[in-house]
C-alpha cells in the first residue's frame, strides 16, 4: 500500500510500514545518520536522524518513525539542526578527538557529522571531558578504546542480535554508560571469539583491527573485493592493502553469503601473505640433499625432464598428483588437464579425499549429484535442523550465525547430534550424545520412530523415489532401545527429536566431517539422505542435506575433475563418450581407467607402484591419518614436486619445491559449499619470483611435449564452461557481482538456487538399506579412550596460514587436547598439564585441556598443530566406497609423562 | 476459555519526595509479600484462576518485581525488565497494544488506574465523571509532602486548586516560614509558584503551566529552599536514572547539572541561562523516551518563575535562600550568643578559631578559613552565624 508524505516541501511516496529514513533514502534526500546501520535491527538511540513530523512537543528521529499518509517532514529546519547539532556537540563532549591518529579518520561518522553541521569545535560550549578511560588491548585482535565511544549500540546489537555470541553489553546507566565484554572483565578474559562483528560495525576510533594500528589510514588503502581462503562458507571480503601488504579486511556488507560477517580468520588470519617465511624462488636439491635456490628455467626443466622420466621408466600410472582445494577453479582445472591430458594418468586426487568423498560418493548414488543441495540463505526459513557431525560455530561460523539467527529469532527448532558438546549445543532444542562412529544407527533409529509414528512423507515417497522398501525393512530392526544400547542415545530423546524433525515443514539436515571421516562414511551420508526423503525434505526451499565444506575451493577443486574418477563435472572418465568429447578438446589421448586415490597412492608408493607425486597446495604430512607411514612414503618416493606458498612440512621432503601465489595474489574464482562459484581478485602482487600455479603447471606441460598455454584464468574458465555442463554458462564477467550457483548449464541461467527441485539430478531418488557397522578400531584394554579430531575456530586445517597469523597464533599458540574432567581426574591431569596420547601408530604430547566438551573416555585433538600432530595417531582405515581415512574414531591411551 | 493474565509489576519507588537528600525509598520486598498474600489469598477465595467463582471467566495475577529503576517507569523499559533484559526503553511504534510483552499485545496500566476500575463498574462511568473538571475527570491521589504541616497521600477529585491541596489540606508552610514553590509531577516535573497558587490540578492546566501530573508528587517548598538547588537536586536525580541509551538524555543531562552546579558555586555566567534554555529544548526535543524529554522540566521552570534567584548566584554569588554552601562568605561568631566552651576550637581542622581572653570568646580568623562549616554544627549554642 503506498503512503504519501511531503519531505521539504517535496511530495514523495513511500510503502507502508516504511520509515522515514527508508522514503528520504529512495528520494535521495540526506538525512544524517549515526547508530542507524542497513544490518541491524534499529534502536533509535544516537537521535542525529531527528526530524521535524509536525509535533509540537517532540521531534522524532527518522530511523524508526514510520511514515503515514499526509506526513509533513523537516528535515533541515533550524529546530532540526538545532536538536541535531547539540547532539554531535554533546557526544563530542565525550569523546577523545584523536582525529590526527585515529584508525578510523576519513571513515568516522562522527568526523562526516560534525563537518556536515559545520561545528566549531573551539566554539562549542562543552569542553571533551572524561576521556581518560582504560583502553582494552588485551586482545591481540580487537583494540577497545571507550573514549572514542559514542555509546550507538551498534557493536552490541551486532554481537547479540547478528551473531549471538552475546559478549557485548552494557554496563552502568547514565553518563556513566559503558560497552563492556563478559561481566566487564577485559576482551580475553571474556567468551569473544574475535568474529570482529563489532568492529565491523563500529561508526567511530572505539573498536578497531589491533594489528592494523598505525599500519595505514583509509585514504591511503586501496581496496579489493575478492573471496576468503579459508572455510567453504565464501564470504565475501574487501581486502584492504597498501604499498603491496594486506592492512585490514572487512566483510562486505551487500555480499550474499556472509552480509558483512567474519569470523577471526577470515578478518585477522591474512597476514601469513605478507610472511618473510614465503618461498619467493624455486628451490632444488644440491648433492648434499640441501636444498639451494634455483632459477625458474632450471627448476621447470628438472620437472618436466623427471616426470618424464618416470612416465618413461614406470608409466603414466606411477606418477600421482594431489591438486588443492585451496587453489583456484582454473588451476584445479589446469592440473587436472596436465595430468590426464600430458602426463596421462587420471591419478589425481585432493584434500576432498580427507573431508568429503562419501558426500559426493554417497550423494551421487541416492540423489544423482554430490553438493549441498540448497543454499546458505535459506537457513533463516528452515523450521527444523539436524545439525549431525557439523561444530558448526568454529568451523563455518557464518553459517552458524544463520542458524542462530533461525533458532533464535524466529523459533527455528534445531537438534544437534554431535559427541561433544559443541557451541550449538546451548542453543538446542535437543542435543543427541552419541557414541563416536554409530551414526547409521542414530539416524535409523530416528527413521525407525518416523516410519512408526507414520510421520514420514508417503506423496513424496511414491512420487520422488525408489527402493524404499529396502530402507524400510532395514530401519524396522533399528528400535529406539536397540539404538539406544548402540548409540547411548536415551530412546526417548531420540522419539523426541525424530517427531521435531519430521513435523517440521522445512528440515535441513547439516552435516561435515563428523558424518564422513568414518570408514563408514559413505553409510552415514546415504543415512542422511535416507533420512531426508523419508519426510520430503528434498526439493524445497529452506531443507536439504547440507554438507558444509571444510576448505574455501573444496567444492570447486572436485566439481573441477581433481578427483581421480571424473573430469570436470563429475563427468565419468570411463565413460567413453564423455572421454571422446575430453580427448577432442584437449587433443591428447585419455587414460580410461580410475586413477589412484589419495590415501591408496600413500600406499602404492610403499609396494612401489607410484614413484613421483606433483603436490600442489597441500600438506599431507599434517593432514593424512597416520603421519609415520606418510614420512616413510613420501621419503621413498624417486621425485616429488610441492608448489606451496611456504616450506611445508611437505616440502621438506620435496626434490623440488616451486613458490606460487596466494589467493591474494591472482584472479580466479573459488566455488563455496552451496555451490556458488564467486571471484577471486589480484589485491597484491607476488613475494619475489613465486608465480601462478596454473602458469607453473603450463611451463611444466609445455616443456613435456603438451604445449599449454592460457591468456588469463578468465580464459581458463572459457574452457571450463565449454567442457563441464554445470559450469556451462559461467564466466568471470557474469561473476563479478554475486557469482552463480551450478548447475549453470547456459550463458542466460540464472543459476540454481536448490538441487533436485521437481526431479533428482538421478531421476528418482534412491533409499539405501544401510546397516550400522562398529567403528574399526574401538577403544580396548590397551588404548582405553575414543579419540576424535577436528578443527578449531582460530586455525585451519594443516595450519600452514593460521600458524602463520600473528592474532590466530595468538590466541591458540598450542595443541589442547581436550579431556573430560573425570577423565582428568582419574589420570591425575590438571588443565595445563602435559600429557602423552599414544595409539597404535604412534605418539603425541601436549598439553590437557579439561572441557566437558569431551565425553567421559573421549579425546579431542585438532589437527593443525605440525609439532603435536593428531594425524600421528589416526587411523588410515578406509572407508570402502570413498576411500575416506577414519579420522574421527581411534583408541588411543593416555599418561601424565 | 477466556484466560486473561495480568502482570501487576512493582516498581520500586526510587522517587525523592523532598529537595533534602534523603529520598526515601520504599521497602520493595515487604510490598511484595503483602501483595503476594492478598493475590494468593484471592486465589484461595477462587476469585483469580481458572473458571472464577463457577463460570467460563479465567483471571490471573502474576506478580514481577521491576528492575528499581527510575526509568522502568516508562512502560518499554518496564516490559524489557519484565522479559529479564536491561531496562532500556524502545521507540514506538510499535505500541504495546500491539506488540508489547514478550511480542503480545500488551495493555500497560497504573495501579491507580485499576483502582478506579471497580468503582466505575459499580457506580457507572457518568457517576465517575460527575467530579473532576472539564477534560480530567474523577479524583487524583497526590503526595503531598515536603516543608508543609500535614503530608501523606491525599485523594481529591481533578481540579482542585493548587492552594486548596497546599493550604486547606496541607496546612500551609511551617510557622514562621512562607510558601515559595511546588514541584509537581515528580522529579520530572514542574516547578511552579506563588503566582500558580490558583491553578487548577488537572493535565492541561499543569502542561500549560509548563510542569506535568506524572507520578501525582506535590513537593512543598518554603523560603529556606533555593529553586536553583531544587532544579539541580532534582536534575541530579534524573541525571542518575537516565538508562544511558540516548545521547541527550545520558549526555546532555549530565552537561546541564554540571552547569547548574556551577551556577549553584557562585562560578556561573549570565550566557549559562541561554545554553540551559537552548539544551532544555533541544533534551525535550529530541529525547527517545519520556524521561528525557521532561528531565529538564525542573530547570526551565525554575528559570521561567525564578529567574532573581538564578541571577542572584551568577551575578552577586549570593544564595539569597541561604543553601547553596560554597556562596557562603564565611562564618562569625555571636559573642553575645557565645559560651567560651571552646568545642568550635576544638573542631576546627584548621585551627582557625582562637579564644581570646580575658573572656575567653570564639574568633574566626577568615583568612585561614576554609569555610567548611564544622563550627557552625557544632556550636551547641548557634552562636556561630553564616556570612552571606
Amino acid at each position: 500500500m503506498s503512503v504519501e508524505l511531503t519531505i521539504d516541501g517535496t511530495r514523495v511516496t513511500g510503502k507502508k510500514g516504511q520509515t522515514i529514513l527508508e522514503v528520504a533514502q529512495e528520494n535521495r534526500i540526506h538525512i544524517p545518520t549515526l547508530c542507524h546501520h542497513s544490518l541491524l535491527p534499529t534502536n533509535g538511540a544516537c537521535r542525529i536522524c531527528v526530524v521535524d513530523i509536525g509535533r509540537k512537543d517532540r521531534l522524532e528521529a527518522a530511523c524508526t518513525t514510520p511514515i503515514t499518509n499526509d506526513m509533513k517532514v523537516e528535515t533541515k529546519s533550524k529546530r532540526v539542526l538545532d536538536a541535531r547539532r547539540l547532539n554531535l556537540e554533546l557526544l563530542l563532549s565525550n569523546h577523545r578527538a584523536d582525529c590526527v591518529t585515529c584508525e578510523q579518520d576519513g571513515q568516522c561518522i562522527l568526523q562526516d557529522l560534525a563537518y556536515e553541521l559545520e561545528l566549531d569545535l573551539h566554539k562549542t560550549a562543552f569542553k571533551p571531558q572524561d576521556i581518560d578511560k582504560p583502553v582494552d588491548d588485551s586482545s591481540p585482535a580487537i583494540l577497545y578504546d571507550p573514549n572514542m565511544c559514542v555509546l550507538c549500540g551498534r557493536c552490541i546489537s551486532a554481537c547479540n542480535n547478528i551473531r549471538h555470541h552475546n559478549v557485548l553489553s552494557y554496563k552502568n546507566r547514565g553518563y556513566d554508560t559503558l560497552v563492556i565484554a563478559g561481566l566487564g572483565e577485559l576482551f580475553t578474559d571474556s567468551d569473544c571469539v574475535n568474529c570482529g562483528e563489532c568492529i565491523q560495525v563500529c561508526p567511530t576510533g572505539a573498536l578497531t583491527e589491533k594489528p592494523s594500528r598505525f599500519m595505514g589510514r583509509w585514504k591511503e588503502l586501496e581496496m579489493t573485493e575478492t573471496t576468503c581462503p579459508y572455510c567453504g562458507v565464501g564470504c565475501t571480503l574487501e581486502l584492504y592493502t597498501k604499498d603491496n601488504t594486506i592492512v585490514k579486511i572487512k566483510g562486505k556488507e551487500d555480499a550474499l553469503e556472509n552480509q558483512g560477517s567474519l569470523c577471526v580468520k577470515g578478518r585477522f588470519g591474512y597476514d601469513w601473505v605478507n610472511s618473510p617465511e614465503r618461498l619467493t624462488t624455486p628451490l632444488v636439491r644440491d648433492d648434499f640433499g640441501e636444498f639451494r635456490e634455483a632459477t625458474w628455467d632450471e627448476a621447470l626443466d628438472l620437472v618436466a625432464g623427471k616426470l618424464a622420466e618416470v612416465k618413461d621408466q614406470y608409466g603414466a600410472r606411477s606418477i600421482m598428483g594431489l591438486a588443492s582445494a585451496k587453489c583456484t577453479n582454473e588451476e584445479n582445472y589446469v592440473f587436472q588437464k596436465f595430468f590426464r591430458a600430458c602426463i596421462g594418468t587420471n591419478s589425481v586426487d585432493h584434500c576432498a579425499r580427507l573431508c568429503h568423498a562419501p558426500t559426493v560418493a554417497g550423494l551421487v548414488k541416492a540423489f544423482g549429484s554430490g553438493a549441498m543441495t540448497n543454499s546458505i540463505q535459506e537457513m533463516l526459513d528452515t523450521d527444523c535442523f539436524l545439525v549431525i557431525g557439523s561444530n558448526t560455530t568454529e568451523n563455518h561460523p557464518v553459517i552458524a550465525k544463520y542458524i542462530r539467527q533461525a533458532v533464535l529469532d524466529r523459533g527455528a527448532k534445531l537438534v544437534v547430534a554431535d559427541p561433544r558438546k559443541i557451541g550449538l549445543v546451548r542453543d538446542s532444542s535437543i542435543w543427541l550424545r552419541q557414541r563416536g562412529g554409530t551414526d547409521v544407527a542414530l539416524l535409523n533409529g530416528l527413521m525407525n520412530v518416523i516410519i512408526e509414528e507414520n510421520l514420514h512423507d508417503e506423496a513424496f515417497i511414491i512420487e520422488r523415489t525408489e527402493n524404499y522398501e529396502e530402507l524400510k525393512n532395514t530401519v524396522e530392526k533399528y528400535t529406539p532401545e536397540r539404538v539406544e544400547r548402540i548409540t547411548g542415545v536415551p530412546a526417548d530423546k531420540l522419539r523426541e527429536a525424530a517427531r521435531m524433525y519430521a513435523k517440521a515443514d522445512r528440515a535441513s539436515i547439516i552435516f561435515s566431517m563428523g558424518i564422513t571421516q568414518h570408514t563408514t562414511g559413505t553409510d552415514n551420508v546415504l543415512s542422511t539422505a535416507n533420512l531426508a526423503m523419508l519426510t520430503g525434505n528434498v526439493g524445497k526451499h529452506g531443507t536439504g542435506v547440507n554438507p558444509l565444506r571444510g576448505q574455501n575451493n573444496v567444492q570447486g577443486a572436485c566439481d573441477l575433475g581433481a578427483l581421480p574418477n571424473v573430469y570436470s563435472g563429475y563427468q565419468s572418465v570411463e565413460d567413453p563418450l564423455i572421454r571422446r568429447k575430453f580427448e577432442e578438446a584437449w587433443g591428447a589421448k585419455l587414460d580410461e581407467r580410475n586413477g589412484l586415490t589419495m590415501v591408496e597412492a600413500f600406499n602404492a608408493v610403499s609396494r612401489g607402484d607410484v614413484q613421483a607425486m606433483y603436490i600442489m597446495g597441500e600438506n599431507p604430512m599434517v593432514s593424512e591419518p597416520d603421519l609415520t607411514h606418510v614420512e616413510e612414503s613420501l621419503k621413498k618416493l624417486g621425485f616429488l614436486v610441492v608448489q606451496d606458498l611456504f616450506l611445508t612440512e611437505t616440502a621438506q621432503y620435496a626434490d623440488v619445491v616451486l613458490p606460487s601465489c596466494s589467493f591474494a595474489e591472482k584472479n580466479g574464482t573459488f566455488t563455496n559449499t552451496a555451490r556458488r562459484v564467486q571471484m577471486v581478485r589480484k589485491a597484491v602482487e607476488p613475494p619475489g619470483n613465486s608465480r601462478l600455479d596454473w602458469q607453473i603447471l603450463c611451463e611444466v606441460a609445455t616443456r613435456m611435449g603438451y604445449p599449454l598455454f592460457y591468456g588469463s584464468s578468465a580464459e581458463i574458465m572459457k574452457e571450463i564452461a565449454s567442457v563441464t555442463p554445470i559450469y556451462g554458462g559461467i564466466t568471470h564477467e557474469r561473476l563479478q557481482k554475486t557469482g552463480l550457483q551450478w548447475p549453470c548449464p547456459v550463458f542466460d541461467h540464472p543459476g540454481t538456487q536448490f538441487l533436485h527441485r521437481h526431479k533428482f539430478s538421478r531421476g528418482l531418488g534412491r533409499f539405501h538399506g544401510v546397516e550400522y557397522k562398529p567403528a574399526e578400531e574401538l577403544p580396548d584394554e590397551d588404548f582405553p579412550y575414543m579419540l576424535t579430531t577436528g578443527r578449531l575456530l582460530q586455525h585451519f586445517h594443516t595450519g600452514t596460514m593460521t600458524r602463520r597469523s600473528k592474532v590466530l597464533d595468538t590466541l591458540v599458540p598450542e595443541c589442547p587436547i581436550e579431556i573430560n574432567p573425570a577423565d582428568a581426574d582419574s589420570l591425575g591431569l590438571a588443565d595445563g598439564d602435559l600429557v602423552e596420547v599414544s595409539s597404535r601408530r604412534g605418539t603425541i604430547t601436549g598439553k590437557t585441556s579439561v572441557t566437558d566438551r569431551s565425553d567421559l573416555g573421549t579425546v579431542f585433538i585438532p589437527f593443525h598443530f605440525a609439532e603435536a600432530a593428531a594425524n600421528v595417531l589416526t587411523n588410515p582405515a578406509l572407508d570402502p566406497d570413498s576411500k575416506i581415512p577414519e579420522l574421527k574414531v581411534c583408541a588411543v591411551r593416555l599418561r601424565k609423562p | 476459555m477466556n484466560i486473561l493474565r495480568y502482570r501487576y509489576v512493582l516498581q520500586q519507588e526510587t522517587l525523592p519526595t523532598s529537595p533534602s537528600r534523603d529520598s526515601v525509598r520504599t521497602a520493595v520486598g515487604e510490598t511484595h509479600s503483602s501483595s503476594q498474600i492478598a493475590v494468593e489469598q484471592a486465589r484461595e477465595l477462587g476469585l483469580l484462576g481458572d473458571n472464577i467463582l463457577g463460570s467460563s471467566f479465567s483471571f490471573d495475577v502474576d506478580i514481577a518485581r521491576g528492575g528499581g529503576a527510575f526509568v522502568c517507569g516508562e512502560e518499554t523499559a518496564l516490559m524489557a525488565a519484565i522479559e529479564g533484559k536491561r531496562a532500556m526503553p524502545t521507540t514506538r511504534p510499535p505500541f504495546p497494544s500491539t506488540k508489547g510483552l514478550w511480542g503480545k499485545p500488551t495493555a500497560i496500566n497504573n495501579v491507580e488506574t485499576l483502582a478506579h476500575v471497580p468503582k466505575i463498574i459499580r457506580d457507572g462511568p457518568d457517576k465517575f465523571a460527575e467530579v473532576g473538571s472539564e477534560k480530567s475527570k474523577g479524583t487524583k491521589v497526590f503526595c503531598l509532602t515536603g516543608a508543609i504541616q500535614n503530608s501523606g497521600a491525599v485523594e481529591v477529585p481533578l481540579g482542585t486548586a493548587l492552594r486548596t491541596l497546599v493550604f486547606d489540606i496541607g496546612g500551609g508552610p511551617y510557622e514562621g516560614r512562607s510558601f515559595k514553590a511546588v514541584q509537581t509531577g515528580g522529579p520530572s516535573g514542574g516547578c511552579l509558584s506563588e503566582e500558580h497558587l490558583d491553578l487548577a490540578l488537572d493535565y492541561e492546566s499543569l502542561q500549560a503551566a509548563g510542569s506535568i501530573m506524572g507520578s501525582g508528587g506535590v513537593v512543598v517548598m518554603d523560603n529556606t529552599s533555593c529553586t536553583v538547588d531544587v532544579a539541580k537536586f532534582f536534575l541530579g536525580f534524573t541525571t542518575a536514572e537516565s538508562c544511558g541509551q540516548c545521547t541527550p538524555c545520558r549526555v546532555g543531562l549530565k552537561r546541564m547539572h554540571e552547569i547548574l552546579d556551577r551556577i549553584t558555586r557562585g562560578e556561573g555566567k549570565l550566557e549559562d541561562l541561554e545554553l540551559l534554555k537552548y539544551m532544555s529544548t533541544g533534551i525535550i526535543d529530541s529525547s527517545l523516551c519520556a524521561l528525557g524529554r521532561s528531565a529538564p522540566n525542573p530547570v526551565l521552570t525554575t528559570i521561567k518563575y525564578f529567574e532573581d534567584e538564578y541571577l542572584a548566584h551568577i551575578n552577586e554569588k549570593r544564595c539569597p535562600a541561604g543553601v547553596c554552601d560554597a556562596l557562603i562568605k564565611g562564618y562569625h561568631v555571636d559573642s553575645e550568643l557565645c559560651k567560651s566552651c571552646g568545642i568550635c576550637v576544638k573542631e576546627c581542622p584548621v585551627g582557625a578559631i582562637t579564644q581570646i581572653e580575658p573572656d575567653k570568646k570564639a574568633l574566626i580568623n577568615s583568612d585561614t578559613c576554609i569555610k567548611c562549616g564544622q563550627c557552625y554544627t557544632a556550636c551547641p549554642f548557634n552562636a556561630i552565624k553564616e556570612v552571606w
